[in-house]
């Protein structure tokens, strides 16, 4: 039984893995996760590295598959909007071991601030895509995919969805295979990308494109199902077809169906069923990016139905109530939740630092008024939830505290930054150093529990860190204060709070105290730890 | 043979060791099975819930089709009520009597009894005070997996060797407390069950 996230990384185990690289983030953390505690990768020495951002698990792994050894890297849909430059690189630069880079999109975002398509990625990239199907396609499709990526010598991008992420099933192992050797580039400046080599680089990509079409076509990943009525032929992209297959409880759909879970599309696959049925229906998990290709900016040759048109709706995922509504399958009318339930929305742990962190920042600010605390991602972004409402953004990784220095500059002041501390060393440190250069008068609230709490509790790359890394960038020491979150300090915090905000510099508080998820899971470890030793 | 489960609760409450136990006994039994889980941010004292699905054919979807549940197992039971619209027209529902109270607007507790009595098939387990009764305070999940075992499609001797599969490591003890747990609840889902 593993989750979808488990199968990928039992299947890079399985299929000669040296090496995964991952930044945590809901739902591909659990993909990393089992490498790291799996007793199996251990004894391979396989590296579970948890690395400071996604752009440097990247460049990791295109480092690790330049010496021949298969790699794999990991991250959220937007962890690759991060990682954009190294991953698009990779394409140009090509790879020499196997290099499998898994995004995990959100779609109806259940842990995200968007619902983009790396799909989209993938395309930009000119690289092949994988998009399994089921928990058994995510496991076999690394195989394949280390086997696609050694064969044409690219990069390939493995797209999941949060329903195959978090889903568990049973899956069938393959034979195990054993890492490659190390092994330099033939072409020893294949890597180096100065333009001269780069556009002989980019020709050979180019090249590669009609046969990545043509393994679409062979793909054991791309079924053309038969079936009686030509009106209508639908087309489904991965886990679609899962819920189109639902509402058949026979397993027989009457009309052609492709499916599709590899990338480039099979153009000929999709001729046919354009020309053998008398309009498509595309049922796609994210955005209508095939569906798009298919219509024509103009519409005005094949008959297409699906999100642009408003068969199905634009945003959200998938699910099979949906997809009957679309092929007219009726249903009963669903009972309705009952009045007296009330929403139970996520909220901060008894205990948390955060709360305490808030408390004493909310009191201290109250007297220059509402909107200037701009915050990041992670736990401490349910501050932006009663009873605190004590936060004014969540846009991106590291936003916070270059989002204060550009408000700052147009003349709020004070403005605040409100950042964790794994979040600061993914991508709030370069922006820290914009502002200290320029000595913005904002203060940056650095949250240090010792851990990267939101997605579980992955090691942060800023433990024991944080105070010398904003000293070392040039904070001035007389305006970087560690302070430990707590009620009885409350009054003492709140001093040091207002003292800063009338500062017209730059000034950094770093709010320090373990997350008590974290701490509590410490105790019951050692407990069970002396208890063991006992017996 | 084919049941779907919602599972549901508050995050932190274990709603996944219950699906562990009817996962493992399924798969003992050599059924298929899907489980869809909430991970990530909701898990901080929000409201989670898992669909788990048991076949003896290929299961497709991850999710369960709206109005198609047979069951909700809840250890919470407002939460219980969250998930009515995919309990199908003759679906039974289970829940612990007990309410978590982590939020100012918990409605009164009474209220939320009524509507769950108004269903024609439910099941009110005072699990938290019959675990506390055999001393087994940590074990009312387990009580109400107990309660629900009569309508899992799954042999009660099969769930009986699913916990001690999973809590083997934990001793005999904390075994025989999880199926002393799982008895009382089965014996209540008897009694009150028709």
């Amino acid at each position: 039984m593993l989750l979808g996230d488990e199968a990928i990384a039992q299947g890079a185990i399985d299929a000669g893995l040296s090496g995964i690289y991952a930044y945590p983030g809901t739902p591909s953390t659990e993909i990393t996760e089992y490498v790291e505690h799996s007793k199996e990768a251990r004894e391979k020495g396989i590296l579970a590295n948890w690395a400071a951002n996604e752009k440097t698990a990247v460049e990791s792994a295109i480092g690790m598959a330049y010496a021949g050894k298969r790699t794999m890297v990991c991250m959220k849909h937007v962890g690759l909007n991060v990682a954009a430059d190294a991953f698009v690189n990779s394409a140009i630069t090509g790879t020499n071991g196997g290099l499998i880079v898994v995004a995990a999109d959100d779609p109806s975002m259940h842990s995200s601030q968007n619902e983009q398509d790396s799909r989209f990625y993938g395309k930009f990239a000119l690289l092949p895509i994988l998009e399994p199907t089921n928990q058994q396609e995510a496991y076999d499709m690394v195989h394949y995919g280390f086997d696609l990526s050694e064969k044409y010598h690219v990069p390939v991008l493995m797209r999941i969805t949060t329903r195959l992420a978090h889903s568990r099933s049973g899956v069938v192992p393959k034979p195990k295979r054993a890492q490659n050797e190390m092994k330099l580039p033939e072409d020893m400046r294949q890597y180096v990308l100065l333009p001269a080599i780069a556009r002989k680089r980019y020709k050979l990509l180019l090249g590669i494109q009609s046969q990545l079409v043509e393994e679409g076509e062979k793909s054991p990943y791309n079924v053309y199902i038969d079936g009686n009525n030509k009106k209508m032929g639908i087309i489904t992209f991965g886990i679609a077809f899962n819920y189109l297959m639902e509402n058949y409880p026979e397993r027989v759909v009457p009309y052609p169906v492709l499916k599709i879970s590899q990338y480039p599309a099979p153009r000929k696959m999709i001729e046919k069923l354009c020309n053998e049925c008398e309009e498509i229906l595309v049922f796609e998990e994210g955005a209508p990016m095939i569906e798009e290709l298919l219509r024509g900016y103009l519409n005005k040759g094949i008959k297409v139905k699906g999100k642009l048109d408003g068969t199905l709706p634009r945003d959200g995922e998938l699910n099979p109530n949906i997809v009957a509504g679309v092929l007219g399958i009726k249903e009963a009318e669903p009972l309705t939740v009952p009045e007296v339930v009330v929403g139970r929305p996520p909220s901060l742990c008894n205990g948390c630092p955060h709360i305490d962190t808030y408390l004493g920042l909310n009191e201290a600010i109250a007297k220059y008024g509402k909107g200037r605390v701009f915050s990041d991602i992670g736990c401490y972004t349910l501050g932006a939830l009663p009873p605190f409402n004590a936060i004014n953004s969540c846009v991106d990784m590291g936003a916070s505290i270059t989002m204060a220095k550009g408000a700052a500059d147009a003349g709020l002041v004070p403005s605040v930054a409100v950042i964790g501390d794994s979040t600061f060393t993914h991508s709030g440190m370069t922006g820290l150093l914009d502002a200290i250069n320029s000595n913005a008068p904002i203060t940056v609230v650095i949250l240090d529990n010792s851990i990267t709490a939101m997605t579980g509790g992955q090691k942060s790359a800023a433990t024991g860190k944080v105070e010398s890394i904003c000293k070392g960038m040039g904070a001035d020491p007389e305006h970087v204060h560690i302070i430990k979150p707590l009620k009885k300090n409350h009054e003492e915090n709140v001093k040091i709070f207002e003292k800063e905000l009338a500062y017209q510099g730059l000034s950094v508080i770093i709010p320090t105290r373990e997350c008590i998820v974290a701490l509590n899971k410490r105790m019951r470890d050692k407990f069970k730890d002396k208890k063991e030793e006992k017996v | 043979m084919k049941k779907d489960i919602i599972l549901a609760g508050v995050g932190g409450q274990g709603i996944l060791s219950i699906a562990a136990v009817i996962g493992y006994a399924a798969i003992d039994m050599g059924l298929y099975i899907k489980q869809a889980e909430v991970h990530g941010m909701s898990q901080r004292g929000g409201d989670v819930s898992s669909n788990l699905r048991i076949s003896d054919r290929e299961i497709y979807s991850d999710l369960i089709p709206r109005g198609k549940a047979d069951l909700i197992i809840s250890v919470e039971p407002m939460e219980s009520l969250r998930y009515i619209p995919m309990l199908s027209a003759d679906g039974w529902l289970i829940t612990n009597d007990e309410p978590f109270v982590n939020i100012p607007n918990y409605p009164e507790i009474e209220k939320i009894h009524t509507e769950i009595q108004a269903f024609p098939r439910h099941l009110l387990v005072s699990a938290d005070k019959m675990a506390k009764e055999i001393n087994a305070a940590k074990s009312a999940n387990m009580v109400i997996l107990g309660a629900a075992a009569p309508f899992l499609g799954i042999t009660y001797d099969k769930l009986e060797k699913a916990i001690r599969m999973i809590f083997g490591k934990k001793g005999e003890e904390i075994i025989q407390t999880n199926l002393n747990a799982l008895a009382l609840g089965k014996d209540f889902a008897t009694q009150h069950a028709q």
